[in-house]
């Protein structure tokens, strides 16, 4: 068992590590900019696209993390 | 123009990448163990990770903002470098060449050099490769901080050295397995972080056909203008198009190019190998869907003086360059800014690690181990690459100052890779596909080459001789005196290789035998079904590249 803990994770896992962390930030970002609004002016502010984009970011990190959780590099 | 502000959300994006790929670095060390680790990534590279690598090698944020701004300056002739200029390229490296390169398990592109011809051939390439390296990559790191300065307002001295030092760390500790990581997490953050800028530029405008409708027709066609040079922005005909871009510059880069190739050297088997580039050449002809479109998406906008968009201009000059940041700027609310910034910072320092790696290689093998210490230990070997990691990043640090203090020296880094690497594609050409072709023969050849290119530049440069003279057209932009030039380099290099290796003496066939076409057992791939085979995704690349010219002809 220690022996396979020492395995190496293939790089997928860490995609879907670090689309999971930075989806998630911008998802939180998109929400706390509609709770307390902003003053930021862009085009399509009103569709919040941090809010979709974040959450899209956050699935396919998860999906790449599921499907890697236990594969490991020969 | 304002800076780009970045919100607290943003700044946390950024510190999450440089956190992550430091600790990529010390996680990989681990793996780390042998002188294959490091230099070759251990020989087990699937060939989807080997693609995406092979691919975001080349995929740094330069290229990204710079084609986009090319876009906006000359239209869809910028997509002659996605697709004319790299896929035949990439497909004939997959199928033909990299059996040579392959089999002979070698460690780099000059090592191929040594074992088809001699010492001296490896040692002129490798010193050319190691120097034209180094200076990109500090060119790079220049560009880098200007960039950053000029779009986010941060210091200068701050974002070169943090860059720098996060690549010296990763680098050091795990070499091309880390850079490999980090390329391919910089591949999926920039189509994250840059894709959605297309996607919300179409929604704004319409659509793609409008995107047409707005631009100036001569701007939204791919070869149809072609037959003219005053008809294009680009002031080139088809034959300084295929030539120069397509034959030469293309085929010599992404086939001959150590920092590309050495992520297909690093794949488990030959099949992998041979599928590298060829699952790169899918994505590479995907890459204008967020460049090139960008650009249209900024030349349409700038087009329609309500909808208030333009790119920066300093002292009455329009920054090109500034097309995609300021599109970030419109589309962008928090927490997106900072995952746009990211993908350009790590479009940055991919690029740096990737320059890194092969000069490390390079250096070791080709320079250290060839000249100057013949007898050194895998050990040694190891921990010299690791020096050579931190050393490699100092000199591109102090290139990094040289160019800050003489930025006309940019004007020269555009056209250093039609010195290298235009005229050894002709050498490489010949030494895998003609068995008669001689050292002697390879090595002046080379020589004669790389001096003519320079020589060319030179006597444009300061107005010896007329760059029309070079394209054989009345009129001709530095592009198409950059594509003629290269073309020029590789015939005089493939000629004088022919004509020295007549009256020299040839290698022995059995010295030869896994090095040349005719002397190198084929590899039969009867038991791997069709749908597996290098071939089949080959002919799917090229099925698709056909469609994408037809249908922007």
């Amino acid at each position: 068992m220690a022996k396979e803990s020492k395995k190496m994770k293939p790089i997928w896992f860490f995609v879907g590590l670090i689309l999971l962390i930075m989806g998630g930030v911008i998802f939180l970002a998109g929400i706390y900019s509609l709770s307390f609004g902003t003053k930021e002016i862009t085009v399509f502010a009103k569709l919040h696209p941090n809010i979709w984009w974040g959450g899209f970011m956050v699935v396919i990190g998860l999906i790449f993390l599921v499907a890697n959780k236990n594969a490991t590099v020969d | 123009m304002q800076a780009i502000g970045l919100s607290f959300f943003d700044w946390v994006i950024i510190l999450v990448y440089f956190a992550f790929v430091i600790s990529m670095g010390f996680y990989l060390k681990r793996y780390t163990r042998s002188e294959e680790d490091f230099f070759l990534a251990g020989r087990r590279s699937s060939s989807w990770v080997a693609g995406l690598a092979f691919l975001s090698a080349n995929l740094g944020a330069l290229e990204l903002l710079g084609m986009a701004g090319n876009t906006y300056k000359y239209g869809m002739y910028v997509a002659h470098f996605y697709w004319i200029g790299a896929i035949p390229a990439m497909l004939f490296l997959g199928i033909f060449m990299m059996p040579f390169y392959y089999s002979g398990r070698i460690k780099s592109v000059p090592g191929y050099l040594k074992l088809r011809f001699d010492e001296k051939t490896r040692v002129l390439n490798g010193a050319a490769f190691a120097i034209m390296t180094l200076l990109v990559s500090g060119i790079n790191l220049y560009a880098m901080a200007l960039v950053l300065h000029t779009f986010v307002g941060w210091n200068w001295d701050v974002s070169m050295w943090a860059s720098a030092l996060t690549v010296a760390v990763y680098v050091a500790l795990s070499g091309l397995m880390s850079a490999i990581f980090t390329e391919i997490i910089q591949f999926f953050l920039i189509w994250f972080g840059l894709f959605l800028v297309s996607v919300l530029g179409i929604v704004e405008i319409g659509s793609l056909h409008e995107i047409f409708n707005r631009i100036p027709e001569a701007y939204s066609k791919l070869w149809s203008t072609s037959g003219d040079p005053t008809q294009n922005g680009m002031m080139i005909t088809w034959a300084g198009i295929v030539l120069g871009l397509g034959w030469v510059l293309s085929f010599g880069y992404w086939t001959t190019d150590f920092l590309v190739v050495q992520r297909a050297f690093s794949a488990k088997d030959l099949r992998s190998a041979r599928m590298t580039p060829i699952i790169a050449s899918f994505f590479k002809m995907a890459v204008p869907f967020l460049v090139i479109v960008t650009g249209l998406i900024a030349l349409a906008l700038s087009r329609d003086a309500s909808s208030g968009f333009h790119l920066m201009t300093e002292g009455g000059k329009v920054n090109y360059d500034s097309a995609l940041p300021m599109l970030i700027a419109r589309y962008y609310p928090t927490g997106l800014v900072g995952l746009g910034i990211t993908a350009l910072l790590a479009g940055f320092m991919a690029g740096q690690a990737g320059n890194i790696s092969a000069f490390n290689t390079v250096w070791t093998y080709d320079i250290y181990h060839a000249v100057i210490n013949k007898k050194a230990s895998p050990t040694h070997l190891l921990w010299m690459g690791r020096v050579a990691t931190v050393a490699g990043i100092f000199f591109s640090v102090l290139t990094a100052y040289w160019a800050k203090s003489m930025p006309t020296i940019m004007d020269y880094m555009q056209a250093i890779f039609s010195w290298v690497n235009a005229p050894l594609f002709a050498t490489m050409l010949l030494g895998m596909f003609v068995k008669r072709i001689t050292p002697d023969g390879a090595f002046w050849g080379l020589i004669t080459g790389m001096a003519s290119s320079f020589t060319m530049f030179i006597g444009v440069k300061f107005n010896w001789i007329s760059a029309n003279w070079l394209t054989l057209s009345k009129v001709s932009s530095d592009m198409a005196a950059n594509f003629w030039r290269a073309w020029w380099a590789w015939l005089i290099c493939f000629v004088v290789t022919i004509a020295v290796s007549l009256f020299t003496k040839k290698k022995p066939d059995e010295e030869l035998a896994g090095l040349v076409k005719g002397l190198t057992k084929e590899v039969s791939l009867e038991d791997v079904p069709w749908y597996k085979k290098p071939a089949f995704y080959a002919v799917l690349s090229l099925i698709a590249f056909i469609i994408l010219n037809i249908y922007f002809w």
